[in-house]
Parts: C-alpha cells; structure tokens; sequence
C-alpha cells in the first residue's frame, strides 16, 4: 500500500472504520500515490481524497462495468496478462458493451468525465490498489459487486504483484483466521468442502467422529430455520445479533422463541441478556493463547499476558467442558499449541507453519504448504507464474440491479450505514468508555432534503421503513446528496437503526443489505396530527 | 488535508479577497463539482503548502494581525491544519497574534547599530506622540540610524531612517519611505558591483541596459552551463553569505542532478545586525539581480527561482518586482529566457521578520510554507534542497559577482584581490565613522584601510573597539588594525569577515550593555528547535545582563566557557554555534572589564 501508484477505495471509509490500515493509505499519499474514493457519501476518507466520486447506492457493478469498458475502448488493457492468465474476455467484453460513459453516468450518477479520468489512472498506473468493505459486500448483489471490481483488476493486471491488488478490508484482526479455521457453514479448516467427501473422511479419521455431509446454515439461514422452528437451540460465541441482524426485531422475536439460548462472550451484549445461559469468556487478546490471521493472510501467535477476571474462562477450556458434558471423554484440556499442530495435519495451506516457526519469524501468510516454505505474500502471484500456476482467472459477466428495498413516494429516502472514528459496531466494545469525538446517535440529512422535509439540526424525528419506525435526532451534513440519508448504528440504546434496515439478502453469501434502505422522515408533530 | 478542525470565526472581506488573490494562480486546495465530484487530496495539498506564508502576509496586511477568522480562512483554501499554521504564523516577528491597538505599527530597531544613536528615546518619543511603537531587532538600515519601520494595515509597508517624530509623520501621510542615501562612493571607476548603485534608474530596465546590463546574460548563454560554471570556478568565487563555499562547486553539484526538477534560491533575507549592503544593491541595482539569478539559474538546469528578501526591506521589494516583472514583460524571464530556448522564472518571497530564514535550510522551510527551523545537514541543498529537490542557494552579493566574471572572464576576475581570496568584497560601515555607508573594496585591505576610507573614526584616531562580520562575528580592537581583510588572513587571526559588517564602536559606547544586545538578540532569534541553542542563549543573556547589575566578570568566565562550548559543539545551525562568538571575543578583548 505505501508503494503504489494508484488507489481505488470503493465502498470502504477505512479512515473512520478501519483506523490503522488507513495509516499506510496515508504513507501512499505522502510517497505519491494517488486516492480515487468511491462512495455515495463524501466520508472522511473521501477528504484525503484526490478525487471523491459519489454513486448512488447500490450502482457499484454499474460503476466497474463502465469503467472496465473505457479501459477496453481506450485500448489500456493488459494483453499480455489478459492473454496468458485469464479465461473469459471476449465474453466479458461483449457483455458490458452496452455500459459507455454516458449510460454509466445516468445510472451512477456520476460526470462521465470522472469514471473516464479514473479509468484511465487506474490503467495506466504501474501499480494499483483496489480497497473495499462493507460498501461493496452489504448489498444483495455483495459477491458480484466483489467480482466486478476482480473484472478491473484482471484487465489491468493490477494484481499478485508487489503494490498492486485486491484488499478486501477486514472488520476484526481474526475475521480471516475465524473462515481459515473452517467457522463457515461450507468449509472444513483450510477452506475444504463439507460437501467433498474425501476431505472429510480426512478429517474424520483424525477428529474420530462423523462430519454431517451436507453444508450447514448460514447467519441468515438460521433466523429463516428459527421462523419454521427447525433451529430451536442455539450457542452464540462473540456474536451480538440481537443488536446487529438487519430487520432486528424481527431477528428478537425468533431469538426469543428458542428453547435454549446459550451466549458466551466477554461482555453482557443485549443478546446475553436474552440467553438462558451466559459463559463469560477470556479476552482473545491478552487473554488467551492462540493465533489470529488479519487482512493479508499473515497467521500471528497471541500470548496470554494477564489471567481473565472472575469466572471468565478460556474458550478452549469452555468448549472442551461443554463436549465432556457432552459425552466426549477424550477430549481432555488441549492447548493452543496442540490445536495448532492438529490443524497443520489437516489444511495444507497452514502445514509448513510450526508453532516454533510462528514463534521465531513473527507471522507468516499462507499458504504456507511445508516447512522452509517462506509463506505467500500474494496471494494471486501464481498469475504471474509461468506457466500460470493452477487454473487461470475468470472474468465474471454479472449484471447490475437495482437495491431490493425500492425507492417509492412513501419510502423517498434511501438510508444507508456506516460506521464512526470512535466507536465500534454495535458498541459493544466501545460504550463502556467515553470518548471526545463521540457524535452519537443521529440522522445525516442533506441541506436541501432537511430544507424540504421543514426539519432542523437538533430536532427529534420519526423514521420509518417498510419494516419498523423509530424516533431519532436530525443531523445536517452539508456535503451529502440529496436524497441520500446516513446514520451509525453504533448506539442501538438510543436508536435501533436495524429496525429499520433491509434483510433482504446477497444468497451467495448471506450478507444482508445494510447499505441501502427505503425510508421517510416525519415530523414528529406531524405523526400526531395524522 | 482533511480530518481539520476549525473554529467558528468568519473572515473579514478584506481577508477573504486577500487571500484568495495569494491562491488564485492555483486555485483552492479542494474543487467542488457539483454534489457527486470533489477534487482534493494530497497531491494538491502539497503542491500548494508554499502559499501559506503569503497568505499570511495577505492576512497580515488586510487586518493588520493574523485574525482566528482569517488564518481559518487561509487554512481552509489551503487545507492546512489551523494549529499547524498558527504555529507557522507566531514563528514571525512581523506577525501580530493579537488585534492591533493601531492601523500602523512603527518598529524602532534597538539593535548594535541603532541603540547608540537615540533608538530608545525615539521609542519613548514616538510613543509620547501616539505612536504604538515597538523595539525591533536589526532592521538592516544601519548606516542611518535610528531605523523605522512602519507597518500599516491595508497598506504597504515604509522605511523611515534616519526615524524621527517628524519623519514618521510625514512618511505616513505620505505613504511612502524616506530615507537618506549614503554611497560614499558613488559613481567611482573602481567600482564592479555597485558601479550602477546611485547612477542607475532602478525601475528603467532601458537604463540598466544603457548601463552595460543583461550583456552578461548574453555571454553567459552563447558558453553555455558548463563553461558558465568552469568560469565561476576559475575565478574561485566564494559565498559571501559567511561560509565562503566554492560557489562554482555548489552549482556543479546541483547541475550534476541530473533529470530532477532544480532550483535556484537566491538568500536576500540578510538580517545579521550591522549588515545592509544586499539592501543597497537591490534597491539601488535591482535589474543586476535578476541578471545573476537567470545566469546562475540556466547554469545550474533549474527552471525556478526563488528570491527571499526579508520582510523588513519594502523597498527593495518593491524594487525587485517591478525589475522580475519588466524582465519578463521583455522576455528575459519566463518560457524562453532571451530567445535561447530555456525556462526560468523567478518567485518573490517576503520573509516575515526571522534572522533564522538566513539560514539556508530554514530559508527552504519559510518559502515551503513551514516554520523557519532549519534542517540537518546532510543532506545537503545541492541534493536536497528546496521541496527536498536539488538546489542552488546563493545570497545577493555573490550572484551579482557572477555579472563581472561572465562580462571578464574567470582569470581577469581572479587578478583582484589576493590568490586565496579572489575579487572585491562589500563592507557595512557603521558606528563611529565619519561616512557611513556600503564600501566595495578589493580583498586584501586592511581594516585600518577600510576606515580610512570611511573618513575615519569620528573624535579619535582608533576606534574602541570593531565589530567585525557582524553578530555572529567576533569584536576586534585596534592591535588588529592592520589585518588584511582576505578569507584566509581572517581565519588565521581567529575572526572571520561573516557578511562584511565593520561596526565602530567609541569609548563613549557603553559596550556591556551592546554586548548584552548580542546576546538578547540570539536569545531572540534562537528557533528553539535544539535545547543547546533554546536555552544556552538564554543563559548566555542572563549572565551579561548580571554583568550589566554589577556582577563580577571571574564568577561568570566558566559558566560562559561552558555555554560557549555547548552551543558551539551540539547546535544543529550556524546560529548556535556562533552565539558565542562576538561575546567571547568581548570578553577576551577586555571589553567587558568595565563592569567592576
């Protein structure tokens, strides 16, 4: 990131939500890079910015596909790479023809000028990143979004080399470490099918038990299992979905309606006060011994320094107490270390890392398939191989729609969230602490929105969607587009934004569509007279 | 840059069109296009970080003091942190961080050269009158005493020396500088680099033409960069800002660096006390250097220049832009310098009241737009210079050199003066003489020479004591008379010409009480960036102004040594390290023996 030529942040505000990894953005900037922030909202990050370009939500696939024909009408793209490394382009060339600058802007909303210019930087950059989150992955169409920014990347050859790639911006510092570990209702540790029955018969003669052949649920799969009563007990560990689902009093009510509610985690969330029990954790941080995989696959040791308070345990502790009670009698206490050797047994990519190697060189990215093998610091570099190493990369032909939750004369608004400097998701980490930046809870509306609705900075309003109604304070942000409304959803106490948020769904990934509701603003007088 | 908080003060009118005109070249930091596309970022930030400190000029003048609302509004065309550029704004003496009690504020210099010839009564008196008058350090006008400055709000600014209650009045309803012109040697055949001063029109560009101008221009760009520098080395041209660096050495180094942009930053901001001779040339040959400057600038590959005069010389300013504005209405500045194919302009900058802005690499962070603190060397300028780019950096005297060794060529030039110390040098003759004034006088001279032709000191034969190479110089007393004034001569007898000040001081002069001026002056100008310097010149003050009270100079010696040793050995710049120097020559000298 600090030796790139060009960086393409879309859908992401690492400035307020990803704090740290916002500081080697910064480093670019100061060796010269050069920022394109795209984002329906000019946010903080947009203001490092060399140029902000703010779609309407939702449009993001139509963005990528305008510009991915403008490299190809400009004549800028990677042949060579095109040629040896990946399957698809004429295909993919066809299929977005219809997107010129002039369509792409009467969809984006953006001056074809700047989709050209950008266009045009991006291509001819020697190096160039593309950052994104939950702007790209919250919507319904949140794994096509991801493919139609891949599509940029494999025109250019913008990827698997030093300063040049795809980074998609993790929310904590184990999300990758908890999918490598097989936390995924698909895959075993190191992303291997369920569904593949030699690899769980691998993993069945070491666990010595059966695997369920079949993919379990997903997040969002589950609360629909709640709602035809076919999930009745369920064990939540670091999880605050009564505060965090989209739709959430939907998601409440079917919490509520468990027969058993199990919560452990390291504070007493909204859902742990729902659980019938609750199993007070140790920190993963300071806490506990074990190991952590961040954004760029780099798998690291963490260290117990401090014994956890109360009755706090260590998680392993908990979960092989739970399995004795169970009925596994040879479980026994294992340590992080002899988890850690038991997985290299069973996932290749983590098998050349040692617990002594992990020790001694401080971190290692996988895959890292034997000792001496220095770990992969691209991920993509096998494109760059020649021959290619495995099979080459395909270009995706998605197509653009429109978010689900429509823009209508009783839903005018389009709200869509985020996250602030200070605090955390659903505060469950931040709200015991104050903080001098802390804005709280409020509803962003354009000048000329808030001018139109008869609403003031300060005053209280009724917002509602198709799916709730809740009270909440206005906030002008001068520089927002009209028709565009922003909040956090930081304080669920003051404001359960998700009450209002859409769960409608990407199926591919079971992200809901945070990013894009259909609301109205009332005055609250109004509401009464009514 | 973004994540800026600012305060909720407004700009004034006056302020708003100020600096918008300081920007308007450039544009604001941030483009706003419609409600979907804004154009910011680093890059542009950066690219305009050096208006910071005309913007404060302009705010300066239009509300005569850096108002909240004001600085605010310069921070946001400019994306500057406010604290940041606070902290840029106070480095200044020439800033006002508080309303003004008055549209005009009249600094009186109470330096070395001022103080014995009535500055603090005229304060007193000025003050008396109605005046909101302040004491100043050196304003450089030192050859006619007591010195004036005024600085008015939404005005220019006005020289008034020799000031007086009178003077001030009429300059001020007069809006214009008054000042007596000494040039003791005006229109002698001997003269190289001020045979225009005083005969000159300093704003006909036709004149200075008519007066052999530009035809140094002309050689240097039929030889060519190389041969131009092979020319300035042969004639062992040295700096004569006080280091007496090679300047022929210095502009190969820069014109090695190859393929990076260059620059060419000519040193005006000569604000040692006791010194004037820039100022005479530029307001009295202004054309000559523009001339140098596009010669030492298409030598060197740089396309830019820039010329720093400091804040307290109005006139020489003003001078010096109408000359770069004539040259490049005529093509002598600008895309194709004299139809020979080469860019090179060059940018005015005003310094802000700051001695420190002498210092090269702090001059490079007062025009980017930073505090003036200077910076670690290495890296030096001719790699890392200005905007961390390659940089030639000369002072005036030096580049108007340039002129006779390119009409001469190097060996004619080196006939003069001695082998090691080639050419003729600019003396500041003030004090106790009969004619001050600036003096060219070849290398070699001795000082009783130079007095002599100043028409001696004034009521005694010998002076008491001589201030030499100014306040980072070294006092000498008559034993020393008959020093040949060369490079070489100088160093060997443990003094140094520094920037050609000879300051004559008579038994009348209360010399505890200048020496202390020394040390309240570096005490003053200390940037405060390494403690040796921050508190060592503090110290240093102290003990002369207990010496002043009636301490005895033996309970004092040590301490003196130490602070001496200290600021000399571990200082990062020039001005620590020499902070000592006159003080402890006084103090060697016997000078201080007065005080019991």
């Amino acid at each position: 990131m600090e030796e790139t030529d060009v960086i393409l942040q879309w859908g992401s505000n690492a400035r307020a939500a990803h704090p740290i990894f916002f500081h080697h953005v910064l480093q670019g900037l100061r060796n010269g890079a050069r920022l394109w922030v795209v984002d329906p909202r000019r946010s903080s990050s947009a203001k490092f910015a060399d140029a902000w370009l703010g779609l309407n939500v939702g449009t993001d696939i139509a963005l990528a596909h305008g510009v991915a024909r403008e490299i190809i009408a400009a004549g800028l793209v990677n042949r060579e790479f095109v040629d040896r490394a990946t399957t698809g382009f004429e295909e993919f060339a066809a299929y977005i023809d219809d997107w010129t600058l002039e369509h792409t802007e009467e969809v984006t909303g953006i001056p074809a000028s700047a989709i050209r210019e950008m266009a045009h930087a991006y291509a001819t950059a020697p190096t160039a990143q593309i950052l994104w989150t939950l702007g790209i992955t919250e919507h319904h169409t949140g794994v096509d979004n991801v493919l139609s920014l891949c599509n940029l990347s494999l025109l250019t050859g913008h990827v698997g080399r030093w300063g040049s790639g795809l980074c998609p911006l993790r929310g904590q510092n184990n999300v990758q470490g908890g999918g490598d570990m097989g936390a995924l209702p698909n895959k075993l540790p190191g992303f291997q099918d369920v569904e593949d029955d030699e690899a769980r018969a691998r993993f069945e003669a070491v666990y010595g038990t059966t695997i369920p052949a079949q993919n379990g649920w997903n997040l969002t799969e589950m609360f629909e299992a709640m709602g035809r009563d076919e999930l009745k007990a369920l064990w939540i560990i670091g999880e605050n979905p009564a505060d965090s689902e989209a739709d959430v009093s939907h998601a409440r009510a079917l919490l509520g309606k468990l027969d058993v509610m199990v919560v452990q985690d390291v504070f007493m969330t909204r859902t742990a006060e729902m659980a019938d029990v609750v199993l007070p954790a140790a920190l993963g941080w300071a806490e506990s011994d074990g190991t952590v995989t961040n954004s760029e696959r780099r798998v690291q040791r963490t260290r117990a320094a401090v014994p956890p308070p109360g009755q706090a345990r260590q998680e392993i502790d908990i979960i092989a107490d739970l399995a004795e009670r169970m009925g596994a009698t040879d479980w026994g206490r294992p340590t992080a270390e002899e988890l850690w050797e038991e997985l290299r047994t069973l996932s290749p990519m983590h098998t050349g890392m040692s617990w002594e190697r992990l020790e001694a060189e401080g971190g290692i990215q996988w895959p890292c398939p034997e000792e001496g093998h220095p770990g992969s610091p691209f991920l993509h570099g096998r494109l760059w191989e020649d021959p290619v190493g495995g099979r080459p990369a395909p270009f995706s032909c998605v197509p653009w729609k429109p978010p689900i939750d429509e823009l209508t004369d009783e839903f005018p608004l389009r709200l869509t969230t985020g996250r602030a400097l200070d605090s955390y998701n659903t505060g469950v980490q931040t709200d015991k602490y104050n903080s001098p930046i802390r804005s709280g809870e409020a509803l962003d509306l354009s000048a000329a929105d808030a001018a139109a609705l008869g609403v003031v900075a300060g005053e209280r309003v009724s917002v509602s969607s198709r799916r709730g109604t809740i009270e909440m304070t206005v906030a002008i942000d001068a520089s927002l587009q009209v028709g565009l409304a922003f909040t956090t959803f930081h304080f669920p106490e003051l404001a359960d934004v998700n009450q209002l948020t859409c769960d409608a769904y990407d199926p591919k990934s079971g992200t809901a569509e945070f990013k894009a509701a259909a609301i109205r603003v009332d005055k609250l007088g109004s509401l009464v007279d009514a | 840059m973004p994540d800026l908080r600012f305060g909720d003060a407004e700009p004034t009118d006056e302020e708003r069109i100020a600096v918008d005109e300081v920007v308007a070249d450039l544009g604001s930091v941030v483009v706003v296009e419609g409600e979907r596309l804004v154009y910011a970022g680093h890059a542009r930030t950066a690219e305009r970080r050096h208006l910071l400190l005309p913007a404060l000029h302009a705010v300066q003048r239009a509300s005569g003091w850096i108002s909240p609302g004001g600085l605010d509004y310069a921070c946001r065309q400019l994306e500057v942190p406010p604290a940041e550029a606070y902290g840029v704004a106070t480095f200044y003496h020439l800033f006002a961080h508080e309303a003004p009690e008055a549209t005009d504020v009249v600094h009186v210099c109470d330096d070395v050269a001022c103080r014995p010839v009535g500055a603090l009564g005229l304060i007193d008196e000025l003050r008396a009158a109605g005046h909101h008058a302040k004491a100043s350090p050196c304003l450089g006008q030192c050859e006619r005493g007591p010195a004036v400055l005024v600085q008015r709000c939404g005005d220019h600014d006005i020289t008034v020396a020799p000031g007086s209650v009178d003077e001030v009045a009429v300059a001020i309803s007069g809006r214009t500088s008054t000042a007596s012109v000494s040039l003791p040697q005006v229109g002698s055949p001997d003269l190289r680099l001020l045979a225009r001063v005083g005969v000159v029109d300093p704003g006909s560009l036709d004149d200075y033409r008519a007066h052999g101008g530009y035809r140094a221009l002309e050689a240097a760009l039929a030889m060519g960069p190389d041969r131009v520098i092979e020319e300035v080395t042969t004639a062992g041209l040295s700096g004569r800002g006080g280091a007496a660096f090679p300047t022929g050495v210095k502009w190969r180094g820069v014109a090695d660096q190859q393929g990076r942009p260059r620059h060419l930053v000519c040193n005006a901001d000569e604000s040692e006390p006791g010194t004037f001779k820039d100022r005479v040339v530029m307001e009295g040959d202004p054309f000559s250097l523009v001339e140098a400057m596009t010669i030492a600038g298409t030598a060197v590959g740089a396309e830019q220049g820039w010329l720093y005069i400091r804040g307290e010389y109005p006139v020489a300013a003003h001078r010096l832009r109408t000359a770069i504005d004539r040259a490049r209405v005529a093509g002598l500045l600008g895309d194709d310098v004299a139809g020979s194919g080469k860019r090179f302009d060059i940018d005015l900058r005003i310094g802000a009241g700051a001695y420190i802005c002498g210092e090269e690499t702090a001059l490079f962070n007062s025009i980017e737009g930073f505090r003036g603190e200077p910076r670690n060397k290495p890296p030096f300028p001719t790699t890392h210079g200005l905007f961390g780019e390659p940089t030639a950096i000369n002072n005036v005297e030096t580049l108007v050199n340039v002129l006779p060794i390119m009409l001469d060529g190097g060996e004619a030039y080196k006939a003069i003066g001695t082998e090691r110390s080639p050419g003729t040098r600019l003396f500041c003759l003030s004090g106790r003489v009969a004619n001050p004034g600036t003096y060219e006088h070849e290398f070699g001279i001795t000082l009783r020479g130079v007095l002599e032709a100043a028409g001696g000191v004034v009521g005694a034969d010998e002076p008491h004591a001589v201030l030499l190479g100014g306040a980072a110089g070294f006092f000498v007393r008559s034993e020393q008379l008959d020093l040949p004034l060369t490079l070489e001569d100088t160093r060997a007898a443990g003094v140094s010409l520094g920037s050609g000040v000879v300051m004559v001081f008579g038994e009348e002069d209360d010399m505890v009480d200048t020496v202390r001026r020394v040390a309240e002056f570096f005490r003053d100008e200390s940037c405060g960036q390494c403690v040796p310097c921050r508190v060592g010149t503090i110290r240093q003050e102290e003990v002369l102004a207990r010496l002043r009270d009636g301490a005895t100079l033996d309970a004092e010696r040590d301490l003196l040594d130490d602070l001496a040793a200290v600021m000399g050995d571990a200082s990062i710049c020039g001005l620590g390290q020499t902070a000592s120097g006159a003080i402890r020559s006084a103090l060697d000298l016997g000078l201080l023996e007065g005080s019991r």
